[in-house]
């Protein structure tokens, strides 16, 4: 079972969200998908991290408001689900699969590398906000071991000078 | 063998539907729809097709299981949840040739007479749910989804619905449940979802791969589908090589090749000269098989008598450097961490398992630890637990204690004893008399 740290939310955080005309024209889109309107908690947390970056207590309260559950329900559902996240991350976040053909074909590597040139451990941020490093399982890219997620994209058949080069034109970027 | 699910790799635009449609595509799709949906159904049960997701239950048996009379709608949903380590097959098909996804999902659809379809995919695959999604609209756009489909007066709606980072939820019942927007926790069998499915009605899942065969099936019959592979073991199948080859991934071969042959000719052999030491033959929830047993026919009824399953066709090979005890541990880190926690069998023997593990890694192993493992593991698998996750951790790591024990015994033989913590007394509750805290 994954587990999270619990973290004291800041009063702006507890905040409920508002949708905007854009916001509530993709929900319009998507509650014709399904017959219940629950169906639409997991699409529209994607909206809402795609939109505020995060899932704060504040999404959770507007995302129950609209749809018509409680903020509990919401709450257990964003829990359970590794990739809704539950603090503001960082600009790039590093996923690194940790699972048997990436561990075995360099990711540990990969791993110590990161771990020593950022300054991280697991679960951490860079102190500029810049990258936040995660060990997460198996990506479905064993061909292509090791593979690190960063954000929304795949990099594939990593090595220490690849990922070197990826992110100083990250960081160059930022 | 000429590539069928795969034909499209290599091939320029392959995406689009203009290349799709050049290539004879949605002609399954039309046939279909002329021949009705039970004698579809009735095809794809003579052409003997057992399901790509891992089970290999027979795919036309699924679909006529929905009842004929029900009243209301029925739903068909494409497992996109490729989540079992060392799978990737999906992905390539989706990569390459998303069309024959579609079109598969569509005939499906009209077999069993559901007027919507989801395709479940997981949260990570972002640029494939998008790859989907754009082809949904081109098929929408050409008629081949949406109203009255070519005239035919069949509606059909696909959706594409993305998971958020959950293994379990490729389990169908968790499936379910995670489209109709809760947590991923799998259901009681039976009712199975062919009678109660997706937001209680009848409901069949099927794999990707598996859903890419039926246009086939359709436009070139049973017969030439189950002249492929074995009998009861028929087709062609995508394996997934990855891990010490010197050519990983995707071949697709018929069923019944044997696994030397997948790693040795397709995949390159092990790489640097090294030798085979071990081997998933279906992703890391199947049982572990020695360089010895490389000569095992890939298909599930040779898995099976081998004591292993095909699974998903993830093959993850490990030269002789490899320590089969971290092998075990990082398996029991993979099923800790994606273990739902509903049942106790499952959510605490999974973490038991990878906390001794550590222990051993850490050079703290004690005489009893395999022994200790090995009842774990017992008390995880065959039924005690709602979904298969329970054997899903057990019966990888059984196969490797059993197989490789002397490994765990020479790593416990030179272990120190762990350092003894003094046991915290919790401030709020006394010390419980005889237990001696």
């Amino acid at each position: 079972m994954s587990t999270r740290p619990i973290v004291a939310a800041s009063p702006e955080a507890l905040q409920i969200v508002t949708f905007d005309a854009t916001m509530e024209a993709r929900i319009a889109e998507l509650l014709p998908r399904y017959p219940t309107r629950r169906a639409a908690i997991l699409p529209l947390l994607w909206l809402c991290q795609e939109r505020f970056g995060w899932i704060s207590p504040g999404v959770v309260r507007a995302v129950a408001a609209r749809l018509g559950e409680s903020p509990a329900f919401v709450e257990g559902v964003v829990s359970f689900y590794t990739m809704y996240q539950t603090a503001p991350p960082a600009r790039y976040v590093l996923q690194v699969c940790t699972t048997l053909s990436c561990a075995w074909c360099g990711g540990r590597e990969l791993v110590a590398h990161l771990k020593e040139r950022l300054g991280i451990s697991f679960g951490e941020k860079t102190p500029d906000g810049v990258f936040q490093l995660v060990g997460v399982q198996c990506l479905g890219a064993c061909g292509e071991a090791p593979v690190i997620q960063i954000n929304d994209d795949y990099y594939e058949n990593l090595d220490i000078a690849k990922l070197d080069a990826i992110l100083d034109e990250l960081a160059g970027r930022s | 063998m000429e590539p069928v699910l795969l034909r499209a790799r290599g091939v320029s635009d392959s995406r689009s539907i203009a290349t799709y449609l050049a290539a004879g595509g949605y002609e399954g799709w039309k046939k279909a729809l002329g021949m009705g949906p039970d004698a579809v159904t009735k095809e794809v049960l003579d052409s003997e097709l057992r399901g790509r997701g891992g089970a290999g239950f027979p795919t036309g048996r699924k679909w006529s299981f929905v009842p004929k009379d029900h009243p209301g709608p029925r739903y068909l949903v494409c497992n996109a949840d490729e989540s079992e380590p060392g799978t990737f097959k999906d992905r390539e098909i989706i990569e390459y040739d998303p069309h024959q996804v579609v079109e598969g999902v569509a005939i499906a659809s009209f077999a069993i007479k559901a007027n919507t379809a989801y395709i479940y995919i997981r949260g990570e695959f972002v640029r494939w749910a998008r790859i989907l999604e754009d082809a949904i609209a081109e098929a929408r756009q050409r008629g081949f989804v949406g109203k009255n489909v070519m005239g035919s007066g069949f509606d059909l709606d696909v959706w594409v619905h993305r998971g958020a980072g959950a293994y379990i939820c490729g389990e169908e019942t968790a499936l379910l449940e995670s489209i109709e927007g809760k947590r991923g926790f799998p259901r009681l069998k039976p009712p199975f979802p062919a009678v109660v499915g997706v937001f209680g009605q009848p409901t069949v899942i099927n794999n990707v791969e598996t859903l890419a065969c039926v246009p086939h099936i359709i436009v070139r019959g049973a017969a030439w589908f189950a002249s492929i592979g074995r009998p009861k073991n028929t087709g062609p199948k995508l394996f997934c090589v990855s891990g010490h080859v010197n050519r990983p991934g995707v071949f697709e071969l018929p069923l019944g090749v044997t696994f030397r042959e997948i790693i040795e000719e397709h995949a390159g052999g092990v790489r640097g000269g090294r030798q085979l030491k071990a081997f998933f033959p279906g992703g890391s929830s199947a049982p572990i098989l020695t360089a010895a047993e490389v000569d095992t026919m890939a298909d599930f009824d040779a898995c099976a008598a081998a004591g292993t399953m095909l699974g998903s066709g993830g093959i993850i090979v490990f030269d002789d450097t490899v320590d089969m005890v971290d092998v075990a541990d990082n398996v029991a880190h993979f099923y800790a961490h994606e273990s739902c926690g509903q049942c106790t069998p499952c959510r605490e023997g999974s973490d038991w398992c990878m906390d001794i593990l550590d222990r051993i890694v850490a050079g703290h192993g004690r005489p009893a630890d395999p022994d200790t493992l090995l009842r774990i593991c017992r008390f995880s698998s065959a039924g005690m637990t709602i979904c298969p996750l329970g054997d899903a951790f057990a019966l990888p790591i059984s196969s490797i204690v059993n197989k490789y024990r002397s490994e765990f015994e020479r790593r416990i033989a030179s272990a120190t004893p762990l350092p003894q913590k003094k046991q915290p007394v919790l401030p709020w509750a006394g010390p419980c008399p005889g237990f001696g805290i």
